[in-house]
């Protein structure tokens, strides 16, 4: 059965290796946006450090959501959704696949990525590892609710409006977590517990999110 | 939509289910192949309700649906290698029986609808599958295709399968059962013999095999 999930993901993964300018858009958007903030800020290094964690977080958040709605949906049009429904995996495992293609072609890049941002925007090379290790949790979770949301909002008419509506307000506590560590690493304050509180949610997520992933694909296919 | 139909098939049986348009038969595939959850009645596997394990069902199933499922960025083997995993068939068999092989390599994109319903045909080999759902499978196959088509669900049927299959013209199938389903009358769509035509009224489907 694991070796079926692996080859769903590798499927996805030689999708979105076809699709390069798909895959890239997500983190072309990711740099773009970062680098529009200081352009309207001003080059004020001071602000744009005081700045960083939260720049960083949201445009890493808004530009993971870009490739979500055709996560399912372009299965749902031609008719893969159901072949790999009848694949022989629990749709809690399909979605889980899905999902974690979808970490591995836009969390893994955005993590990538979010370093020469977080150095353009000055922020202390001491604070790296610490906003590396809170996008790293933080973009696992945003993977499992977005593709939670993304199997709701799945045969919907407005989906792609719906969807940052349904998964924004839920990875709040991500985002909130994730730039106060890198805060109170830059500040001297412990981050460990912020981490932490990261960890759990991702613990909470990661066996919920895919069950009810996997019923919204099966209600999808309905 | 579906009202008052029963269906029970044994190893190496076929059926046909024919109907005007609009009259449930894609829903009734959908419904035995365990992806749309019927409104009422039963649906048995050897005796056993498959909503039980829908996952195990999907085993049991190879479903050839309208839409062919197919990636346009991937080459036919690219598309057909994850069900041949599942599966555990044969690609260059598959492909082979399906008359597919010189264009293997070939991005689905490239493929004519025909040739593109062909590829999904060679999914439904691979699946190894007991229970064979195609809904028209003859969708744009040339005089040619069609024949091949008829060879698979032979071999299929001689090995045990079971077919059920949607259509609107002929298919070559021996010795196969109809299940036409009410709707308007349509001429046009009693091509077969009316005596061979059964809709026996239950308040139930059943498939067992």
């Amino acid at each position: 059965m694991m070796s079926l999930f692996w080859a769903v993901v590798f499927r996805d993964l030689r999708l979105a290796l076809r699709h390069g300018a798909d895959t890239l858009g997500a983190v072309l958007f990711f740099i773009l946006t970062g680098t529009l903030f200081p352009l309207a800020l001003g080059p004020s290094p001071d602000l744009l450090r005081h700045m960083a964690p939260g720049i960083i977080w949201v445009c890493a958040l808004l530009a993971a959501l870009l490739p979500l709605d055709r996560l399912f949906g372009a299965e749902l049009e031609d008719g893969s959704l159901d072949q790999l429904l009848l694949l022989g995996l629990p749709p809690a495992l399909v979605a889980l696949a899905k999902i974690t293609a979808h970490w591995l072609t836009t969390g893994l890049p955005l993590l990538i990525a979010a370093v020469p941002l977080a150095i353009m925007l000055g922020l202390p090379t001491a604070t790296l590892p610490i906003l590396l290790a809170g996008l790293l949790l933080g973009s696992m979770v945003l993977s499992l609710v977005g593709g939670m949301g993304a199997s709701i909002v799945l045969g919907a008419r407005r989906g792609g409006v719906l969807l940052p509506l349904l998964v924004l307000p839920l990875i709040t506590p991500a985002l909130i977590f994730g730039a106060a560590a890198i805060d109170a690493a830059r500040t001297g304050l412990p981050w460990g517990p912020d981490l932490e509180l990261l960890g759990a949610f991702l613990a909470g997520a990661l066996p919920l999110c895919p069950l009810a992933a996997g019923a919204g694909l099966r209600a999808a296919v309905e | 939509m579906l009202d008052d139909v029963s269906l029970s098939l044994h190893a190496g049986e076929a059926m046909l289910l024919t109907g005007p348009n609009g009259a449930g038969k894609s829903t009734l595939l959908r419904v035995l192949a365990g992806l749309r959850r019927p409104d009422g009645g039963a649906l048995l596997w050897d005796g056993v309700p498959i909503a039980e394990d829908r996952t195990a069902h999907a085993t049991r199933v190879a479903y050839l649906g309208h839409q062919d499922a197919l990636k346009p960025s991937l080459s036919v083997v690219e598309n057909l290698h994850l069900f041949a995993r599942a599966g555990g068939g044969d690609m260059t068999a598959a492909l082979k029986a399906v008359d597919l092989l010189p264009l293997a390599d070939l991005p689905a994109r490239l493929l004519s609808a025909g040739q593109k319903r062909r590829a999904a045909l060679a999914r439904v080999l691979l699946a190894q599958a007991p229970l064979w759902l195609l809904d028209e499978p003859s969708l744009g196959l040339d005089a040619n295709a069609i024949v091949l088509l008829g060879e698979a669900i032979a071999r299929h049927r001689a090995a045990g399968g079971v077919v059920i299959a949607t259509t609107h013209v002929p298919l070559p199938l021996e010795d196969v059962r109809h299940l036409a389903l009410p709707g308007a009358p349509d001429p046009a769509d009693r091509w077969w013999d009316e005596e061979s035509s059964a809709l026996s009224p239950a308040d139930h489907e059943g498939a067992s095999a």
